[in-house]
């Protein structure tokens, strides 16, 4: 069983929602990205989904068009976000990390080569924004040859056939997008995302995170009712961006801001 | 191993799933789909429609004002002593290229699925220009990314907009740009799925973008060929359009692709020269990649970034290209070259002062690439060259680099 879907199992079974944060690797430079994770672990992080900087970031708001600019401005591509990942599993081989980004980067690395370096690197699953299942047969075989989870997004406007074609292919976890619109919007309709997921539960077993949306402790707790897992992304990755100057400001930070979620997800 | 393309049927694309070849498909995020799927089918449904096909061919010829004519530049070909050149004169259509075609088209669309807002990207301001227009006629909000380089560089097509009722929204990202303004509109799309329609101009995006901007474009080609048998008596032997996404360059092409023996040329930006780097020519330049929702020629570096482009004209001024014309390339069906900002601005007096008409610095591009090959053809040869658009928006570009302000 891969480490994501394992410690997914081990929450399940302690009847807790599992806590997933983001955050750009490279933002705001490529030296503080090992230590920035290790933070979110020792704050309550049980999966770590890190963004791979990219210059046409279509499916984000500001804030992480932002982190992929910073990041970019010291030339982070994805052999250094290999590279991070690899420091990280030094002293830490429990918690998963996912690789989430865009295609075109993998394209030009290769699948096979990617999926590869990704492995060894200690990278448990990928997920590529504008890769739709049906385009990805072969990234698909690439990832599983190497023991990584494909991670797909399934959206409020994903009908019926669509959900059974990405639950054909997905494994790990199901990244639920809690609204129309891009990372950091506002408003989550808390009913509408419950529904969905017991639609989407009708079709799979595959654990559900929902992110988009969550931004704190009470949207994080409203969410937990019906999700397996929750993302929190701009959120953490504003206070890199407040904090950009101060290693010590930003690991504080989102120390206290993961510590506030991870208590109210506790607490249920 | 892919199999061997039948020449004799180059019509026959994208599959039902948008590929043509390994190009094309559809790259987006996850809420698009169900947008894409019903654009697929309500466009797919028009083909087959003759209301629909009616109103396309009305508002075509009474709107825009088509056919547009194809006007043989006689004193432009006898003094380069080459070939026949015939000039497409998209220039004259309303709005002053041939981005109406399109908006016109995907107009009707988008009333017919119902939306009431319609959205697009821009670089050299026509596409938006061309959209606002529609916009206004249907009664449609309208809103237009711009990268706010090119707000600056087109001021006089943003006042367009402005005048139109449209919202010009500059993009301040990346390179600030026309793919900038397109990742924006991508982005607007994304959250206003339910009630927007995205009018894209070019032949670029998810399918079935590509092939229905080709479909409306094609106009441009099926009069073409008319007309030149009308004039000629003949088919002719190379086309030349210039290439940024491609839309008038396929819309030239199409009708064409099954004529073996005539020759397409496409025109990319060569900007300061491919050699420096600073250009944006995909296809001369560029390797196979994804962004925009299609696989296609890339400007990128090693780690899959997509790198800044330059060109002296902001509707070529794109890192990536149609996959049709990749695909076109990779076939070799199509040539692809590039000339540089100073071949067409050269195009561009030239034009002026031989012919009387004023292109577009796009279009001068194909100018600069026509000069070349006519005078590498003979008299009886024919070629004709897809004059896309009219050079008033681009006088204030040309007269600050001779120094001259208003």
């Amino acid at each position: 069983m891969s480490r994501i879907s394992t410690v997914l199992e081990q929450l399940s079974k302690q009847n807790k929602t599992a806590l997933v944060p983001f955050v750009t690797a490279g933002d705001p430079n490529p030296g503080w990205t090992v230590g920035i994770l290790k933070a979110l672990v020792e704050s309550g992080a049980d999966i770590i989904e890190l963004g791979v900087p990219f210059s046409d970031p279509m499916a984000d708001g500001p804030v992480i068009q932002k982190a992929s600019e910073r990041a970019l401005a010291h030339n982070v591509g994805l052999k250094d976000v290999l590279a991070m990942v690899k420091r990280f599993r030094e002293d830490n081989s429990v918690t998963p990390i996912v690789l989430m980004g865009y295609l075109n980067p993998v394209e030009v690395m290769g699948y096979d080569v990617f999926c590869k370096a990704a492995a060894e690197a200690g990278v448990d699953g990928v997920l590529t924004v504008d890769m739709p299942p049906e385009e990805s047969a072969d990234l698909v075989a690439a990832l599983n040859q190497s023991g990584l989870d494909p991670i797909y997004l399934i959206s409020p406007t994903s009908h019926q056939e669509r959900i059974a074609k990405i639950t054909s292919v997905a494994s790990g976890y199901l990244y639920y997008v809690s609204l129309k619109g891009v990372t950091g919007s506002n408003a989550l309709d808390e009913q509408a995302v419950c529904n969905k997921i017991k639609e989407i539960r009708t079709h799979t077993d595959i654990p559900i995170a929902v992110g988009f949306g969550i931004k704190d402790a009470e949207t994080a707790k409203k969410v937990s009712k019906c999700a397996d897992a929750v993302i929190v992304g701009s959120a953490l990755v504003n206070k890199v961006e407040q904090y950009s100057q101060d290693f010590g400001a930003i690991t504080t930070e989102i120390t206290t801001l993961m510590s506030s979620i991870r208590q109210a997800l506790d607490n249920e | 191993m892919p199999k061997p393309v039948d020449l004799t049927h180059l019509t026959d694309v994208p599959t039902d799933d948008g590929h043509f070849g390994i190009f094309g498909g559809q790259f987006v995020a996850e809420t698009l789909f169900e947008a894409l799927d019903e654009l697929k089918e309500v466009y797919e449904g028009c083909l087959q429609d003759p209301v629909f096909l009616k109103q396309f061919d009305d508002d075509l010829r009474h709107y825009v004002g088509r056919p547009s004519p194809l006007y043989h530049a006689e004193r432009w070909s006898r003094e380069l002593g080459g070939a026949q050149i015939y000039l497409k004169r998209e220039d004259l259509n309303h709005t002053g290229a041939h981005k109406v075609n399109n908006t016109i088209g995907q107009a009707l669309l988008a009333k017919r699925i119902g939306k009431s807002r319609i959205i697009a990207e821009t670089g050299a301001g026509q596409h938006g220009v061309a959209t606002a227009t529609v916009a206004a006629r249907l009664g449609l909000e309208c809103v237009v990314y711009m990268g706010s380089e090119d707000v600056k560089r087109q001021a006089l097509n943003v006042y367009r907009m402005r005048l139109l009722g449209a919202t010009v929204i500059p993009v301040d990202s990346g390179s600030k740009t026309l793919k900038d303004a397109l990742n924006e509109a991508m982005r607007d799309w994304v959250t206003n799925v339910d009630n927007t329609f995205y009018i894209i101009g070019t032949v670029a995006g998810p399918h079935p973008y590509p092939a229905m901007v080709r479909d409306f474009q094609s106009v441009i080609g099926r009069e073409a060929r008319e007309q030149i048998q009308e004039q000629a008596g003949r088919l002719p032997d190379a086309l030349v359009a210039c290439v940024g996404g491609g839309s008038n360059a396929i819309g030239l092409f199409y009708p064409f692709i099954n004529d073996e023996a005539v020759k397409l040329y496409g025109v990319e930006a060569a900007g300061l020269g491919l050699e420096t780097g600073k250009h944006a020519a995909p296809l001369c330049a560029g390797k196979p990649g994804v962004l925009h929702g299609n696989r296609t020629y890339l400007m990128e570096d090693e780690n899959g970034q997509i790198i800044e482009t330059h060109s002296i004209s902001a509707g070529l001024d794109y890192p990536g290209v149609g996959p049709e014309h990749a695909w076109l390339k990779d076939i070799g069906r199509g040539d692809y070259v590039a000339v540089t900002d100073d071949e067409a601005l050269e195009g561009f007096h030239e034009m002026t002062k031989t012919e009387g008409i004023l292109p577009a610095l796009e279009s001068s591009h194909a100018i600069a690439y026509t000069k070349k090959l006519a005078k590498t053809m003979t008299p009886d040869q024919i070629i004709i060259m897809n004059l896309s658009g009219r050079g008033d928006k681009d006088i204030h570009t040309v007269a600050s680099i001779e120094g001259i302000e208003f």
